[in-house]
């Protein structure tokens, strides 16, 4: 099976991504990672304005069989969280790079997305 | 130690199931998605592969006696054909596996029960152990692997199963004469099968043992969606029925029937390991009930998640939890003490160190 991976973001090894649009990256999970999940049934973020720190927990997931912990792939403020996620999670696997995203983030440091995987990258990890 | 595989493992691969271990055996989880099998079932119908499940066969002069005193049912109450939910305890009355007994339809008392994936071999060590140390004469054998298992579940499963039933017996009446927990032969694509009317769903279904070499030809037979073990586990849960290791375990959550809300399947009037026990037990009244619990806020109820009062004091906990396909509500079952065990009652549930609001309800949530 084949999963989408974009070549405009940048991804953890835990399956999240990081897409920068400006001074913000929003943050969301992989095609590869809802799939592994399943049916996504809850998913709990942090609020807006909290700090979150590259590669500690920010959240967590849940579908129907499992709960796994959310990773963040970069640091710095919460500026929005994707609120249509707590009464539809099943965008996370209706579209995880698009309407499924789940928080941004205002970026402190630059070389956190540096460290991130390239889609190539993660497309090795993965297969 | 390689994982016991199911004699459609390679079909079910083929089929692009996921697969997972349980009780030692490499099962399919999911086919589709857990939420489209399991609305398949509560809607039409769904097929599962319960092959991992345990067979043991007992035969000879003392079946009868053997069976009776090693599960808590009345095994002297079934005719040939009916099959009974029963529970196998130990000497404390704590349950070691919850199971099903098939008298089989012959003349003389034959019976194969159905403990959980992976029991196979301890319940064969415990019915040859207590047959010898008794001086019965019966024999017991393992026929895990001698039958495959399918469950056929869903409000179109009888029509399908009446479909699937071969016209020779199909004019017979084949599937409308099984009562709820009755079974017979039956042949299915040309396979003699043990086809009985009992499910794990909360649906009209029935279960199908199969030869272990026709699997394919009997699984083929049905033509509805494959389901995997996930479903079955969010289809149970709904309907409030127990998962041996999870609701119960001897080890690590020993429970008796009367706690497990499945007293209705101990007989008092018979002997049987763990009466004694289980007597007293009755008697004084369970400390903790076996209940239903949906969260009121956000959030998914799951196995070993504490259940508090609203002031944060320690009444139970969470067996098993899911977030219903059927109710699009987070649900859960497990144990409460007994004062805080009726439907209605306002409690918490502790999911990652929050309280979050919940109710307690009957185990059983599909309201039918």
């Amino acid at each position: 099976m084949s999963f989408e991976i974009p070549d405009d973001r940048r991804y953890l090894e835990s399956h999240e991504w990081a897409h920068r649009d400006g001074d913000a990256v929003r943050v969301g999970i992989s095609d590869f990672a809802q799939d592994e999940l399943g049916d996504v049934v809850f998913v709990e973020l942090p609020d807006e304005g909290d700090e979150i720190t590259a590669g500690e927990e920010f959240g967590v997931v849940e579908s129907i069989k499992a709960v796994s912990d959310l990773y963040a792939p970069v640091g710095g403020e919460v500026t929005a969280i994707n609120e249509e996620l707590f009464d539809t999670p099943e965008l996370v696997n209706d579209d995880p790079y698009g309407e499924g995203w789940m928080l941004e983030v205002e970026l402190e440091d630059e070389s956190d997305l540096d460290d991130l995987l390239s889609a190539e990258e993660y497309e090795d990890q993965i297969a | 130690m390689s994982l016991r595989q199911p004699p459609l493992a390679a079909v079910h691969e083929a089929a692009g199931a996921d697969a997972t271990e349980f009780g030692g055996w490499e099962m399919p989880v999911e086919f589709e998605s857990i939420t489209t099998e399991h609305r398949a079932v509560r809607e039409a119908a769904g097929i599962f592969d319960v092959s991992h499940m345990s067979e043991i066969e007992v035969g000879g002069p003392d079946a009868e006696a053997l069976m009776q005193r090693l599960t808590s049912n009345d095994v002297a109450a079934l005719d040939p054909g009916d099959v009974q939910y029963s529970m196998i305890t130990d000497d404390e009355g704590i349950i070691l596996d919850d199971t099903v007994v098939y008298r089989l339809p012959s003349e003389t008392p034959e019976y194969l029960f159905v403990p959980n994936a992976g029991h196979d071999q301890q319940m064969l060590d415990r019915w040859t152990r207590r047959r010898d140390e008794w001086g019965l004469d019966a024999t017991v054998e393992n026929r895990t692997e001698t039958y495959a298992m399918f469950a056929v579940q869903g409000p179109d499963a009888p029509g399908l199963v009446a479909d699937a039933v071969d016209a020779a017996d199909a004019d017979d009446e084949a599937v409308d004469d099984l009562g709820r927990f009755e079974a017979d032969y039956r042949s299915i694509a040309g396979v003699e099968c043990l086809l009985s009317n009992t499910g794990y769903t909360g649906e009209d279904g029935f279960e199908v043992l199969a030869p272990w070499e026709d699997a394919e030809t009997v699984w083929d037979a049905f033509d509805c969606q494959p389901c995997g073990l996930g479903a079955r586990d969010t289809l149970r849960i709904e309907a409030g029925f127990l998962l041996a290791g999870q609701d119960f375990d001897p080890e690590e959550n020993p429970r008796n029937p009367y706690e497990a809300g499945v007293g209705f399947a101990v007989d008092l009037d018979t002997e049987f390991v763990g009466r004694d026990a289980l007597a007293s037990a009755k008697e004084a009244g369970p400390a903790q009930r076996f209940v239903g619990i949906r969260l009121l806020d956000r959030g998914v109820p799951r196995h070993g998640y504490p259940v508090t009062t609203a002031d944060g004091e320690r009444i139970g906990e969470v067996t098993s939890g899911t977030m219903s396909p059927t109710l699009s509500e987070p649900i859960g079952l497990g144990y409460v003490d007994v004062e805080r065990a009726d439907a209605g009652t306002d409690v918490r549930v502790e999911v990652r160190g929050q309280a979050k609001k919940a109710r307690v309800e009957s185990p059983n949530f599909l309201d039918r």
